[in-house]
């Protein structure tokens, strides 16, 4: 059953036909080989697969596509020369915020909405604003220090 | 791709929805925000044939205000709560429940009539829509009815939505600027189902108090004696006996574990109304 559907990706308008069952990660994974949305759990648990929707965070893995006509879609690749992400990915690496890096498109771009709603976050802020990301590997420690410092260099430049 | 194949219609309008959704042969299923309902597709849990989209109707997004009560289109966003971008008619209590319901990244996407629709008895809407009395207008090919929240659920997951009808808003009276309310969630992880839900509301001045238990088994409890006891001013301690007994004789299925896990939640929910 498939259906057309027009969207726009990292600001590419993409015409496509897909089956209506296709979610929104597998579209950008495996259509257009956008691969920096990572899928884990794949029911909206994980927040690995965290795009932005029209400038919102939204699970791409309980999106469907065809649902999405005339949405605006942002993935990582996306905001590779967003000044506010390119702090956020030096304060992840300075504290270091990650270790296998799976879940860290995620991260990254639910920091840069929670600094964006929240500039000056504390660190039980921090936590709560994250939880929607799980990581298996840091403890998360790492990450809330990176969140912290990225608030702290996003507020002096 | 998780989900088994179905077919999928973007409804231009609630009358084209409801044309939809009464034509359709096999299982039909109306998509909000589809964060409940695409992880269940996901995971095949839920048997969709027809899969109806509201999300362009501009319709299921207005709210309406009138002196009494606030109307809230069904797609209203819990993100829309969140941030007080709608109406607020509850001292607060509504922007407070929709910022603790899961993630930011779901609360963008979720919405308040997609959560009533689904009645999960541990989401923070049902409960909290019980608490406010608020009631659900539906729309169907015979037109609209409105019912009572406590007469829409009938049970988990069971509300009274026939096959051919839509939540088109949902009407939550204004309450009382002097009123005060409390909110108590117990959770293992912050975004996670309740395992306990209560809310508090007290106005002294207008003689009103009422309590609701959450997110066990079943649909949400008002709980009158406690009501009462919350009113008269009774101490913690005897508030605590009373709301037991009122739960034991309500809720006869539960262990003690959850007795008290319930107890406790309705005192703190009080407790903090007061305060």
């Amino acid at each position: 059953m498939k259906q057309s559907v027009s969207l726009t990706v990292n600001d590419r308008p993409v015409e496509a036909t897909v089956e209506s069952r296709l979610s929104l990660a597998d579209f950008l994974r495996l259509e257009l080989r956008l691969t920096a949305t990572h899928l884990g759990c794949e029911h909206g648990v994980c927040g690995a697969c965290t795009v932005l929707i029209n400038g919102e965070p939204a699970r791409s893995c309980i999106a469907l596509t065809v649902s999405l006509g005339g949405d605006e879609i942002t993935t990582l690749e996306g905001l590779a020369d967003d000044p506010a992400m390119q702090v956020i990915k030096q304060a992840f690496h300075d504290k270091h915020g990650l270790q296998c890096g799976f879940c860290t498109p995620g991260m990254l771009i639910s920091t840069r909405d929670l600094l964006k709603r929240t500039p000056r976050p504390s660190e039980g802020a921090v936590r709560d604003g994250l939880s929607g990301n799980l990581c298996r590997c840091t403890g998360y420690q790492g990450i809330v220090r990176a969140v912290l410092k990225a608030a702290e260099d996003l507020a002096a430049s | 791709m998780k989900p088994a194949p179905f077919s999928y219609y973007r409804a231009t309008s609630i009358d084209d929805a409801i044309t939809a959704l009464s034509g359709a042969d096999g299982m039909a299923a109306v998509l909000a925000g589809g964060q409940s309902l695409v992880p269940m597709l996901n995971l095949r849990l839920s048997p969709v044939d027809h899969l109806i989209d509201l999300r362009s109707i501009a319709a299921l997004s207005r709210q309406e205000e009138t002196p009494e009560a606030i109307c809230y289109g069904a797609l209203t966003t819990h993100a829309a709560f969140e941030d007080g971008a709608v109406p607020d008619g509850t001292n607060g209590l509504m922007r407070y429940a929709a910022s603790h319901i899961a993630y930011r990244a779901v609360r963008n996407r979720g919405t308040l009539g997609g959560a009533l629709a689904l009645a999960d008895p541990a989401a923070d809407w049902l409960t909290t829509a019980v608490a406010l009395d608020a009631s659900v207008t539906l729309t169907g090919p015979d037109g609209q009815r409105c019912l009572a929240i406590t007469d829409f659920v009938v049970g988990p997951y069971y509300t009274q939505i026939a096959e051919d009808e839509i939540i088109d808003s949902v009407v939550v009276p204004r309450r009382s600027a002097a009123e005060r309310w409390g909110y108590y969630k117990v959770a293992p992880k912050v975004g996670e189902y309740a395992k306990s839900l209560a809310v508090a509301l007290i106005d002294p001045a207008k003689a009103s108090a009422r309590l609701v238990i959450g997110a066990w088994s079943d649909v949400p409890l008002v709980l009158k004696a406690g009501a009462s006891a919350l009113l008269e001013g009774v101490k913690q301690h005897d508030l605590a006996v009373i709301v037991q007994n009122e739960l034991d004789l309500k809720m006869p299925s539960l262990s003690p574990a959850e007795r008290r896990l319930h107890t406790s939640s309705v005192v703190r929910a009080a407790e903090q109304a007061r305060s």
